[in-house]
């Protein structure tokens, strides 16, 4: 059983770790077309919300909604449609490129895992090493191929956490161009980064995450640098929680 | 149900491939479980007569501890590279995971069985050929009972900090029915008169932990593994 949705409902989400509350009633909707970009400082809690809508951690209260379908009830079906790429990269060191993509495939029962692990090798731009093993990998070329795991089963909804890290210019553009073919494919995209460069222009909706809660960020039309600055800054002083994210471009 | 088995076989080749690049686990579980025959055999066999009844407590003894090695190690790396996480976005029942993390510990342990018996054989003078069938019987029986628990402990224990001493602690007291039955079927088939009625009793016993903890772990596997 597959499914699809065009939607991810973000409803009143905490979770803690023993004593420790990693978010705070959290609220986000994203639609599909949309690229939302996950900021905050360090420990803000971009990673467990990530891990929370990649099924992979349970809220502790409040719900996750993909359609309308609930998290809790999706199962299997869910998981065929979401993509994770996160800080750590999910790929076996000891495998080579095309092993690991290979593996990926086949778990995830795609048809002519062959022809497509090719294709994304060449994506990656990776086909010349398909057949050398990962460990002999630099950074940006394990974070290329790990996108390319990520992305190996189309996913609806792609979860990246950092995704240009390791990725030298020409690599984050190719990336930044690769996110925007996934808006046109009307999938959902949420990444968590703190390249705000590369990620000016590139998002539909920002939320800046704090300490777990999320914060109101201006609709003004500074540039996405000055913004997240102006709403870290402003958090310093006591600030009423955001019911969701900010449009992320400005206005033209 | 073919999903299922489809995607246990693909992590078994999975892990199997890494180790056959690797050979990190093997060698370390098979010097280990080797040592410690070695080990039991200067302390037990004086003269060239071995204790009665030695030879199969210190073939589980070593296959216990050999495979508590080979579970910690299988797990310390899907928690070093994190791809237990990945593997637990697979669109399949996670409980397919699990299978498949056993079926790869089986064939470790497999391997290392295959070197210990020739060694029981020869240091403990032990009959391991007088009845082979009813002796991989006990031998597959117990180690399936044995790694279904290890299996699902070592997944359970990769994000705990001090797991490497969970594991034995937790492990051993579940397994040692296991153990138990396994030592007394094993001395009853490897005494110089094979007893294969007490064999089958105890192969037997063995079959129904299996069913036991098999089904346990499956059940137990998913809500364990959600964070």
């Amino acid at each position: 059983m597959s499914f699809d949705f065009d939607r991810l409902v973000v409803d009143d989400v905490s979770r803690n770790f023993g004593r420790r509350r990693a978010l705070t009633r959290v609220s986000l909707t994203c639609v599909g077309g949309e690229i939302v970009g996950l900021l905050g400082p360090n420990g803000a809690g971009k990673s467990t919300l990530l891990a929370i809508l990649s099924t992979l951690l349970a809220p502790s209260s409040g719900s996750v909604r993909y359609g309308t379908i609930d998290a809790r009830t999706a199962g299997p079906a869910l998981r065929s449609r979401l993509g994770l790429l996160g800080h750590d990269l999910y790929l076996y060191p000891e495998l080579t490129a095309r092993e690991n993509l290979e593996f990926f495939a086949r778990l995830y029962g795609l048809p002519g895992p062959r022809d497509r692990v090719t294709q994304a090798l060449a994506h990656a731009g990776l086909a010349e090493r398909a057949d050398d093993v990962v460990s002999g990998f630099s950074r940006g070329m394990r974070q290329r191929l790990a996108l390319e795991r990520a992305l190996l089963h189309a996913p609806r909804l792609l979860l990246l956490d950092e995704p240009f890290t390791g990725l030298d210019d020409a690599s984050g553009q190719a990336l930044v161009a690769r996110l925007r073919g996934l808006r046109r494919d009307s999938a959902i995209v949420v990444v968590a980064t703190h390249d705000l460069d590369l990620a000016e222009g590139l998002l539909d909706k920002v939320a800046v995450l704090r300490d777990g809660r999320l914060l109101p960020v201006s609709d003004s039309t500074a540039s996405l640098r000055d913004r997240y600055r102006e709403t870290i800054l402003a958090s310093a002083s006591p600030a009423a929680v955001s019911p969701d994210a900010a449009p992320a471009r400005r206005p033209s | 149900m073919r999903q299922f088995l489809r995607v246990a076989w693909v992590v078994m080749r999975k892990d199997l491939t890494v180790e056959m690049r690797s050979r990190e686990i093997v060698y370390t579980t098979v010097f280990f479980a080797a040592s410690c025959v070695l080990v039991f055999a200067f302390a037990l066999v004086r003269e060239g007569r071995p204790l009665e009844d030695a030879a199969a407590g210190i073939l589980w003894i070593s296959i216990a501890f050999a495979g508590t090695l080979g579970l910690g190690r299988t797990f310390e790396r899907e928690r070093h590279t994190e791809t237990l996480r990945a593997l637990m976005l697979a669109p399949s029942d996670r409980p397919a995971i699990y299978v498949g993390k056993l079926l790869g510990i089986l064939a470790l342990l497999a391997v290392v069985e295959a070197v210990l018996l020739p060694m029981i054989g020869v240091l403990f003078h032990a009959p391991v050929m007088a009845s082979p069938g009813w002796l991989l019987a006990l031998l597959f029986t117990g180690t399936v009972g044995f790694a279904s628990v290890g299996t699902l402990f070592a997944a359970m224990l990769v994000r705990a900090r001090s797991r490497d001493v969970l594991l034995p602690v937790l492990l051993y007291p579940i397994t040692i029915p296991v153990i138990i039955a396994g030592v007394r079927g094993t001395a009853a088939i490897l005494q110089s008169a094979p007893d294969e009625p007490m064999a089958r009793f105890w192969a037997a016993l063995l079959l129904f932990f299996d069913v036991v903890f098999v089904t346990l772990s499956l059940w137990t596997f998913e809500p364990l593994m959600t964070e």
